[in-house]
Order: C-alpha cells, then structure tokens, then sequence
C-alpha cells in the first residue's frame, strides 16, 4: 500500500507534466508527415503560451486563452511556411531561426507580465471514470486541456489512414512529384500540415502557461519543443506512440521535482539534466532498434516550383 | 490583373545581385524590428539609431563590438566547418562551454605554471573537451544514424547544467559570497589585452584560426573532400570518398573551435569560470555563419555586425528600457529574410501569366 500511495501521485503528475509535450509532439507529427521539418516548435510553442496567458488575462476566459494560444503558434509557424513553401529556405535553418525569434518575441512582449498570473484550468474529475482504481486517479482527476489531448491522437490516426485529405497529407510527405502528377496540391497540403502542426504547438504552450502553471515567467518552454521534435522519431511518426514517450518524458520531470522537493543529495543541476540526457538516450535506442524507415521520405526537402 | 510567377535563372544571380538581396534582407528585418519597438511605445527611429550609436560609435563601443566578436567568429567558423558537410551542428553553444570547462581545470589545477606552458595546456585541454563533446553525436550518427541536430541541442543544456554544477559546487570560490564562479585565474593563465585597448590577443588567435580554415578548404584534400561530400554525398560515396570519417573530423573541429572561444571567454574575458559566460554566442553563431554563407572572411564581417547588434540592445536596454530579448528578436529576423532572400539567387520573380 506505501508504494502505490507514492506512485499514483507520480504517475497522475506524469499525465500532467507529459501533457504539454504531447500537445507539440503530435503537432510536429502532422508538420513532418506533410513532408515538412519544423524545428521552430520551441518557438511556436512559446508564443502560443504567451498569447494563451495574455489574452485569458485580460478576457478572463482561460477558453479563449487556449484557442489564442492555437492561433498564435498558427501565426508563428506561418512564418516557417513562408520562408520555406514560397522562397524555398533550407528547412532546418528557417526552423531554427523561428525558435531564436519565438524565444525572443515572447521575452521581448512578456517582460511586463514576468511573475502576474492569469485565470486558468482547473482539475475536473470526470464523474465515474475517475473512481476506477489506480486509473481513475492516474488518467481522470485532471483539467479539461487533457482530457481533449486524450481525444487527439485516436483522431489524427483516422485522419491520416481513412481520409482522403490524410492521405493526400501523406503523399505530400513521401512522394511530392506523384502527389501533384495525381493532380494534389503539395503546397496547399504543406501550408495545412505547417498551420495545424502549429496550433497543436500553441496548444502545448498554453498547457504550460494556463493550467501546468497559471503564471508568466521567461523560458516557461524550457526545451520541452525541441524534446517534442525528438519524441517525433521516437514515435515513428505515430500518434499512438507519441503519448507513450510524452508519458515517459512527463514521469521524469515530475519525478525530477519530486525529488527536489524531498531534498535530495543530488544537485539541482545534475537533476535538471535528466530530461535532457533522457532525450539523447531515447533518440539513440530508436535509431538502435529501428527496423523499417517510417520518415516520411521528402521530409525537409522543398518542392521547386513549377516552371 | 498583374500575375507574378516564379522563374528559373539560366545563371546564378550576380554577386551586386546578392548583396543587393542582403541589403534589402537587413532593412526588411531592421523595419520590421523597429515596428516592435513601437508596438512597446518606444520611439522606432530613435530607438535603431542609439542601437546603431552604441554598436559602432564610439571608440569604446567598436572595442566591444569586437571583444564580442571574437567567440562569435570563433564558434561560427567551426559551425560552418560542418554545414559544409550538412552537418547541422546546433552545438556550439555546448562545446564553448566544454572549452571554458576544460580551461579552467587547467588554470585551476597548475597555476604556477609559466605563461607559456600554461596558455597552451590551457587551449588544449579546451580544444580536446569541446571537440571531445562535438566527437559524442558525430559517433552516434555515424554507427546508429542519430540525428544530430537533437543530440548536439540537447546536449547543450547538459553543458551548460554541467557548468553550473561545478561552479556552485566543487569549484566554487569560498570568498565569493556564495555567487556562482570559481576563484579568479593566476596571472599566468590569463589572455591579455592588445596595447592599451580593451581587445585582447584573442583576436590574434581569430585570424590566424581563420586563414587556417580558410587554406583547409581551399589547398587540403581532405578540405575538398568535405566540400564534395557536402554538395553531394550519394555521388561523393560512389567516388568513394570516406564520408563517415569525414563526419566525425568535422564535428571534432567545429567543436574544437567553440571550444577555443570558450577559453579565450573564460581566460580573457573574466578570468575565471562563471554562468554568465553563457549568453548564446553558439546560436549567434549559426545565424553569423548562414549569413556569411559559411566563407570565412564573411564570417569575420557578419561577427562584428552582429556583436555590434548585441552591444547596440545592451544599449538601447539602458537608455530606452528595451528588454533585452530584443536582440534575440532582431537576430530570427535577419536570418528568416536572409533565407527567403536566398530564393533569388536561382529564381526570379516575373510578371504576367504563364
């Protein structure tokens, strides 16, 4: 009984902390599976989070909060699409210059807001599901942003196996010269997979700014979007396995600051590495065992225009 | 109704033709920063200029623009080693710290050492930890196919918690009232100045690095094979050129070099190892080298201008309260226009339908 006393408080902080994570994760999924790479996820997520925290702020709806936050990372991520689907930049450098002008956009508009709080999500337990034992505690005693992240993945997997436009989003991402010989509209497909993948994004920030915690502080991302960008070769590119490594991800944070709270012997710094060399540790076991290549195979390489 | 289509060029556009696209690349981004200025209710126009006055204008403000520029040269040449390869080593930030790592434990462990065995052992230890930490992904994708781009981030946070670790702890000074450095080099382990500027010899140490990188690419084989791989590995294995080798060298130079500015940062800079060394010079340098288009002497130019920018917020931070994220802000755009820019380079844009 003493151990699951302590487990289940862990696990349910799992859910919590991978949540955010998972959010951006199935973001890049949908992006890459376009044929798209977008490294700027830190970038996206960050301002989601800062437009999520402003606008629930001033409107006290922490609903509208989270739908700003969607349209904002949308917005961030449109500037990865116009770089890379109209002027034919390099993928990976466009990316990363989204993340350096993300992080600088959200400390530059937030510094007046450091420290102030905004109306957020509050835990919800969802009637008779969360009085299941262990699970119920574990998966049903949280807010409402994760319950809809529970619906996410069910959905994209439809989406990408028995759609028309999910298969058309595929094909974009493997073969872009048959895609438009069948007479799709690679672009119009990327331009989707770049704006959906960054409301997603946005999503997760807000996750962060609106309910993990209800207050604005500077780096709130913390790296969580490029670990989102691992997670997405973790998964192999599907959505089911996605929520598994953000789980992951999530038990290691919160045991990080459970551990910091017990006051262990171990140094802050050598705690806060977890994560970090858990990211390079799970990256290194998946190219280990890798079987099959599930990259989407025109995966950062543009589309040249037509002459 | 004017339609505007997109066009192949027979030839690659002009070199006017490029510095016209960089030009107006530059302009776009500063406009469009000086719309963020006044969208906080700064004053735009005066706003760029004390940016630009404290950059370049004043003997004091040029010093420091090229104190600043010495890591960014420094880490930016060694990005651009591995870009040539498309290897995307977003490291630098990591290795620069591995280097400042590894030249403090020297300083710290001989100190009475002279100056001239001292320095060396000093840009070894640093040269050996930063490439020793850019050599970990270069391994990894070479046998496992490891992405690179996660692994060298990644392990930028574990250097820089890493560096954090020691000065709070193990190497932390006790007389320094518990802030986060260690005890200030011996005489012997320090850099020094240029004259009576402000510059210190660090900067010596850019140019001959420089020409050397240069010459790499320019008479070595091996500098031509990174090149052939870099514009072509499918055709450059058939030639059976050793392009995992080739990966693995350029990750240990590129690192090597960060981690030579991590030395001169620790050595040169504040004469001892402490957290606020860490102020991004490593993404900077990406930025430097993109904009440079990976040639050295370019690097050297976009190094000053953009230490200057740094030193130029420092500035508009004090005089009009500008947060300091600005440069950050300022940095995303001139490299997201100079790579929209690039389109042109083989496009043009023409009018009228098809």
């Amino acid at each position: 009984m003493e151990i699951i006393t302590i487990i289940i408080p862990l696990l349910a902080a799992a859910v919590q902390s991978g949540t955010p994570i998972l959010y951006a994760t199935l973001g890049e999924i949908i992006t890459e599976k376009s044929g798209v790479l977008n490294l700027g996820v830190e970038g996206a997520m960050i301002i989601g989070a800062l437009a999520g925290f402003i606008v629930s702020r001033y409107t006290g709806s922490p609903v509208l909060g989270f739908f700003a936050a969607g349209i904002a990372g949308s917005f961030a991520t449109s500037i990865h699409g116009v770089v890379c689907l109209w002027f034919q930049g390099n993928q990976v450098v466009s990316g990363l210059a989204l993340t350096i002008l993300g992080a600088g956009l959200a400390n530059y508009l937030g510094t007046s807001y450091v420290g102030l709080s905004a109306p957020g999500f509050s835990p919800v337990a969802v009637p008779l599901l969360s009085s299941i034992p262990v699970l119920g505690p574990i998966f049903f005693k949280h807010d409402i942003l994760v319950y809809i992240s529970y619906c996410i993945p069910p959905v994209m997997c439809l989406f990408f196996t028995s759609t028309r436009f999910g298969l058309g989003l595929r094909a974009a991402g493997e073969y872009p010269a048959a895609a438009t010989a069948a007479g799709l509209n690679v672009l119009a497909y990327r331009w989707f997979g770049i704006l959906a993948g960054g409301f997603l994004m946005g999503l997760g920030g807000a996750y962060l700014s609106l309910a993990y915690t209800h207050l604005w502080t500077t780096n709130l991302t913390g790296g969580r979007g490029w670990i989102a960008v691992a997670l997405v070769i973790f998964a192999f590119w599907r959505p089911g396995r996605a929520v598994l490594g953000a789980y992951l991800f999530g038990s290691v944070m919160a045991l990080q600051l459970r551990l910091q709270a017990l006051g262990t012997q171990l140094p802050s710094s050598i705690l806060l590495m977890l994560p970090y060399v858990l990211t390079v540790f799970v990256l290194v076991m998946s190219s280990w065992r890798k079987k099959t290549n599930e990259e989407p195979a025109a995966l950062g390489v543009n589309v040249e225009p037509a002459d | 109704m004017f339609h505007i289509r997109i066009t192949k060029r027979q030839e690659p556009l002009s070199v006017g033709g490029s510095c016209l696209v960089l030009l107006s690349a530059l302009i776009l981004s500063l406009l469009l920063s000086g719309l963020l200025l006044f969208l906080r209710g700064t004053p735009p126009v005066d706003g760029i200029v004390t940016l630009f006055q404290g950059a370049f204008g004043s003997r004091w403000a040029i010093e420091d623009s090229i104190l600043k520029a010495i890591p960014i040269f420094l880490c930016s040449l060694g990005v651009a080693i591995a870009f040539r390869l498309q290897i995307w080593n977003i490291g630098a930030e990591g290795q620069f710290a591995l280097g400042a790592i590894g030249a403090t434990w020297v300083a710290l462990s001989f100190p009475q050492w002279p100056k001239i065995a001292l320095l060396p052992a000093m840009v070894l230890a640093a040269a050996v930890a930063g490439g020793g930490w850019g050599m970990i992904p270069a391994i990894l994708r070479q046998r496992l196919k490891t992405n690179e781009i996660i692994v060298t981030l990644m392990m930028n946070y574990i250097a820089i918690l890493f560096l954090e670790y020691l000065v709070y702890g193990v190497w932390k000074d006790p007389t320094s009232f518990g802030f986060p450095m260690t005890p200030e080099f011996s005489e012997q382990a320090i850099v020094g100045k240029i004259g009576t500027t402000s510059i210190n010899w660090g900067l010596a140490h850019c140019l001959i690095l420089g020409v050397l990188v240069w010459g790499f690419f320019k008479f070595t084989r091996t500098g031509f094979e990174v090149k052939a791989c870099g514009d072509n590995v499918r055709a450059a294995r058939y030639a059976g050129l050793p392009y995992d080798r080739l990966v693995v060298l350029v990750m240990v130079l590129s690192g090597a070099l960060a981690g030579w500015a991590g030395f001169l940062e620790a050595s040169a800079t504040v004469n001892r190892l402490q957290p606020s060394i860490m102020v991004g010079y490593g993404y900077t340098a990406i930025v430097v080298a993109w904009l440079a288009r990976l040639h050295p002497l370019s690097i050297g130019i976009a190094s000053f201008l953009l230490a200057g920018l740094r030193v130029g917020v420092e500035n508009i931070q004090l005089d009009l309260q500008v947060p300091a994220a600005f440069g950050g802000i300022i940095e995303g755009l001139i490299l997201l226009t100079v790579l929209a820019g690039g389109l042109f380079t083989h496009y043009r844009l023409v009018r009228g339908k098809k």
